[in-house]
């Protein structure tokens, strides 16, 4: 298999040289006058999770769709594997994974006959996907539920069902879009316990989500789009310190939005780099968290005001890239 | 298009066999009741139907419309599943986009729509044709050759629907397709009555109509005749088709490159 073109670290039959797996440039979408996805470059390694997250409208769908050949880029390319989009689009999806946003299970199958049959579409020997079954229905802990139907399985079993269908095949690669959203706590952990596992098993991951903390816990890399831009990129520890104070202490509670307004308080204002106001809660950033503390302290009566000290983190980022305002447009 | 429609046309089957013998009598009860109180209510009174304006040959009223109603049925059974199944599995459930992130293209999912479609078209027909074999309607050796004529007629309107599949919004859509399209087609198309009934425009129209060749095909085989004109039918069956599904293919995939 040769390279597709200059640059192109080569494909799966030579392994050892292999630096990408999955490589988008210079990707453009337009519809009508509004560009959804503007020179978007990215790519996976094997074993790396890259996050890409953004507001909504920010292009993450129409990116994750670019990619399974599913809509087609004004310009741009989108190689895997050492292979092309749109040509190769079939040899692709042989070797990917794909957990879409919303199901697309078989209501009228059961949870071993979805599996099954979804390695049929992959050309796969009936006898090879049955002996993989138990397995698979072990990672997503159904096994007591093989002939359930996914009506009968609660949010999160489905979702661990659309993860383990798109197993049958075991790909190097996995696609999810937003594979937590809607899931409660419990189940958002068990998704997270079996999506490390992968990777400990040296599968890559492109994960879209909404959750800054399933991005920093899960991506080794994260990709912060606005706009249909990349607006940031780097492992989400380093995009923090790059890009914030290391800590943020958040005042909220009756009056506490005069502290970012009156004049009385500007004093308290200068111990912090950077002061913001979204909705009811102040957030002062600063790299001396104490100082801002005590002054706190003695400024005000304190009595019915509340304060949280934290670390900065990757919600913090991403609300200072993309701003705090919701999008009506979105 | 490949040989990946295969495992899509088994997951149809799979689904199907486990809901077969409700389906199955939905598809043969509506028909055998036309059939049973047509053939025999009004063929009491009708008597002896001529054939291709023909004087000469008349056959028993139970007899003509047992021919035309097959058709119908391979039509009516082929529509539904192409219509409302095929919406089901492709806007609701989203099956489509599923099977499509394998490497299955969305070519081979409509050709395995498709006919599937015509499978069970051909399901309902055999199993309304042991009825009337039971029955002692015609006991035709042709019947055989009636068989593979009606998976065509099959593939034809499951081809023709997943058109209207490509292009439907809701179901709703279906209603209109049922009462404009296929409703005045069957009263067109010499189902329930001699085509010479109808006045000389409107059997011009009828000549062309999918349904009208079917018919003209079918029914001679169940008086153990060959028809008359079995070239110009079946031509008239295979470019329908072959248009209808291009079509069909043309818009599904204008439906799906967003």
């Amino acid at each position: 298999m040769a390279p597709q073109s200059a640059g192109w670290a080569g494909g799966k039959h030579n392994a050892p040289m292999q630096q990408t797996l999955f490589e988008a440039r210079h990707l453009f979408k337009r519809y009508g006058d509004n560009t959804v996805v503007d020179d978007l470059s990215f790519s996976i390694a094997p074993g790396e999770c890259l996050g890409v997250i953004g507001p909504n409208g920010a292009g993450k769908t129409t990116t994750i769709r670019m990619c399974l050949g599913q809509t087609v880029p004004d310009s741009g390319e989108v190689h895997a594997f050492g292979l092309a989009m749109p040509r190769d689009e079939l040899a692709i999806k042989a070797q990917l994974g794909v957990v879409t946003q919303f199901d697309t299970l078989d209501p009228d199958f059961t949870c071993t006959e979805n599996l099954r049959v979804f390695g049929s579409y992959f050309g796969l020997r009936d006898t090879e996907v049955r002996a993989r079954i138990p397995q698979l229905l072990e990672f997503a802990a159904l096994a007591s539920k093989q002939n359930a139907k996914p009506g009968e399985l609660s949010g999160g079993m489905r979702r661990r069902l659309s993860l383990a269908r798109a197993l049958v095949n075991d790909p190097q690669l996995l696609l999810l879009d937003e594979p937590t959203t809607g899931l409660d706590p419990q189940a958002r952990h068990l998704m997270w316990e079996r999506l490390q596992r992968l990777l400990q098993q040296g599968k890559a991951i492109l994960l879209t989500t909404h959750f800054m903390d399933e991005a920093e816990r899960l991506c080794s890399r994260l990709l912060v789009l606005d706009h249909g831009k990349k607006i940031a990129e780097g492992r989400p520890r380093e995009l923090i310190a790059q890009h914030l104070e290391p800590e943020v202490v958040e005042v909220y509670g009756q009056g506490a939005l005069a502290l970012a307004h009156d004049a009385e308080h500007a004093a308290l204002r200068t111990l912090a780099a950077r002061v913001e106001v979204s909705g009811e809660t102040v957030f002062f950033y600063t790299r001396s968290a104490r100082e801002v503390l005590a002054a706190l302290t003695a400024a005000t009566a304190l009595g019915h005001l509340r304060t949280l000290h934290r670390p900065a983190n990757l919600e913090d980022l991403f609300l200072k890239l993309t701003g705090r305002q919701i999008r009506e447009d979105a | 298009m490949s040989g990946r429609w295969w495992p899509v046309f088994m997951r149809n089957l799979l689904v199907w066999r486990k809901l077969a013998i409700p389906s199955l009598v939905g598809n043969i009860a509506e028909p055998l009741m036309w059939l049973v109180a047509f053939g025999y209510g009004m063929g009491a009174l009708v008597g002896e139907v001529s054939v291709g304006g023909d004087a000469n040959t008349k056959v028993p009223y139970i007899l003509f419309l047992a021919s035309g109603s097959i058709c119908m049925s391979a039509m009516n059974a082929a529509s539904f599943e192409a219509l409302y199944s095929a919406f089901s599995r492709m806007h609701v459930q989203k099956t489509w986009d599923g099977i499509m992130n394998a490497p299955v293209s969305l070519d081979n999912v409509v050709l395995a729509e498709m006919l599937w479609a015509a499978f069970k078209a051909l399901f309902t027909v055999s199993a309304i044709l042991c009825v009337m074999l039971a029955l002692g309607i015609s006991h035709s050796p042709k019947l055989l050759v009636a068989w593979p004529v009606l998976l065509g007629v099959g593939i034809m309107f499951s081809s023709i629907a997943l058109i209207f599949n490509a292009l439907a919004k809701g179901y709703d859509f279906f209603t209109y397709y049922f009462t404009l399209v296929l409703t005045p087609m069957m009263f067109l198309s010499g189902v329930f009555f001699p085509r010479e009934q109808l006045p000389p425009v409107v059997r011009a129209i009828s000549d062309w109509l999918p349904l009208t060749n079917a018919v003209e095909l079918v029914r001679p085989l169940f008086m153990d005749q060959w028809p008359a004109h079995p070239w110009r039918h079946g031509v008239v069956l295979v470019v329908t088709t072959v248009v209808a599904f291009w079509a069909a293919l043309a818009l599904t995939r204008k439906r799906f490159r967003s």
